[in-house]
């Protein structure tokens, strides 16, 4: 790794301070993406503002009908949480599912977003949920969050500070893991209120995450295994890779979807 | 860049070292501290090689920095056995040839000791989803599955 400066900061401001006062100032929010990433010379920030240690960032509440996770909460904690897993369960099982047990003890909630890696679970999960990404700055919808591959619609110096997810009648995640990084070949979270549902799909397209409205459609009409695996899942703008071509994501895409609304609860 | 004090517990005596910024705990414990029992494998965070526990926490010590340790607990490899006595895993490992070029076997052993410290009574699909992140290219896995479940059935009888 090239040189870096390190911070500690113990408040959102002292870490807004800190991202800053250097050049090319990052956060370091669990390090499982970023510390691989800086090896590789594909990042090489000035500065790291280590977030870990600011209360505000930490805890799970809900109040009313809405589930509140800290922007510094590890997958571990997340997946291991009451609230969470009475709330929406599906979101507790594929915090359980994330990475393997090193990166779910280190990676949390919030540097997973930021990063919107295109084969990364939460994405998928604050997509169909319809979550609300809270910075320091505003409140974004998670329709608005995520612009395309490893971007996001954070601005300089802003910081989330929690993710806010409505409750659900029912909701299922169901991936086909990579076997080798354990990242989603295809992930599929559908979500269900009333006759509203919506299906977000990640690792499959060629713009990151994104909404499938030929499983909305077919679900919202008939939310069922069978009206999944009968939906016209086209392969355009889908992932072609040597793990797997367009037409083969397309079919996991049915077949995941079928698996998460099976197991929605 | 200044070098960061840190002062942190590991295997359960204070230590005090100076590091870059940019150090991982792996380079702390191998390059200051002499503790060369984690290895680096793929320094990425996928092989595992260098597990060790962070606060209670399996963690790869690769993706974390030195700095990170500060006012923490860290356990290594080196903690594992009492003085010459080797923890029940060390001395299965052994006794049912659960490695090959060993490499991959000081993390591995990290991970099972904190499996069985959580689940005493693990299945067989528990202890390889627990060691999905250690990475072994030897053995193909199975006597290290084996040494885990007899060493974990072995510590409820002695239990």
């Amino acid at each position: 790794m090239y040189p870096v400066s390190y911070h500690k900061p113990a408040s959102v401001d002292d870490a807004v301070k800190a991202l800053s006062s250097g050049e090319e100032a990052m956060v370091l929010a669990g390090g499982q993406t970023l510390i691989a990433t800086m090896k590789q010379h594909l990042a090489a920030p000035s500065d790291l503002v280590d977030i870990r240690g600011i209360a505000e960032l930490s805890g799970i509440k809900i109040s009313g009908d809405t589930l509140s996770i800290g922007a510094a909460m590890t997958h571990a904690e997340v997946a291991a949480s009451k609230d969470v897993q009475k709330h929406i369960p599906a979101l507790a099982c594929l915090a359980a599912g994330i990475g393997d047990p090193a990166v779910r003890h280190m990676g949390t909630l919030g540097g997973s977003v930021a990063n919107n890696d295109p084969a990364a679970d939460y994405p998928a999960a604050l997509l169909a949920l319809g979550a609300t990404v809270v910075t320091n700055k505003r409140e974004i919808a998670a329709d608005d969050f995520f612009t395309g591959l490893f971007s996001t619609d954070l601005e300089d110096g802003e910081i989330i500070t929690r993710v806010d997810f409505d409750k659900t009648e029912a909701a299922g995640y169901a991936k086909f893991a990579q076997p080798a990084s354990l990242y989603a070949l295809v992930g599929v979270f559908v979500a269900k209120r009333g006759g509203d549902v919506r299906v977000a799909i990640t690792g499959a397209g060629d713009d990151g995450v994104f909404r499938s409205e030929a499983l909305e459609a077919a679900l919202a009409k008939d939310f069922s295994e069978a009206a999944a695996k009968g939906a016209g899942v086209s392969a355009d703008n889908l992932m072609s890779d040597i793990h797997g071509d367009a037409d083969y994501r397309a079919h996991l895409i049915r077949v995941m979807a079928a698996r998460a609304v099976a197991g929605a609860a | 860049m200044s070098r960061i004090h840190v002062t942190t517990t590991i295997n359960g005596d204070e230590t005090e070292y100076l590091c870059e910024p940019q150090d991982t705990l792996l380079d702390v414990l191998r390059d200051e501290l002499d503790l060369t029992g984690s290895k680096e494998g793929c320094a990425s965070g996928d092989c595992g090689a260098c597990s060790v526990m962070l606060d209670g926490r399996l963690v790869c010590s690769c993706l974390v920095l030195g700095a990170e340790a500060e006012g923490r607990a860290v356990e290594t490899i080196e903690g594992m056995a009492s003085g010459e006595e080797l923890h029940p895993l060390q001395q299965a490992f052994i006794d049912k040839a659960a490695l090959q070029c060993g490499i991959c076997t000081p993390g591995i052993l990290v991970a099972a000791k904190d499996l069985l410290e959580r689940n005493p009574d693990p299945t067989e699909e528990e202890v390889r989803y627990w060691l999905a992140g250690n990475l072994c290219r030897c053995t193909g896995y199975d006597k290290i599955i084996r040494a885990v479940l007899d060493t974990a059935a072995d510590m409820r009888g002695a239990a």
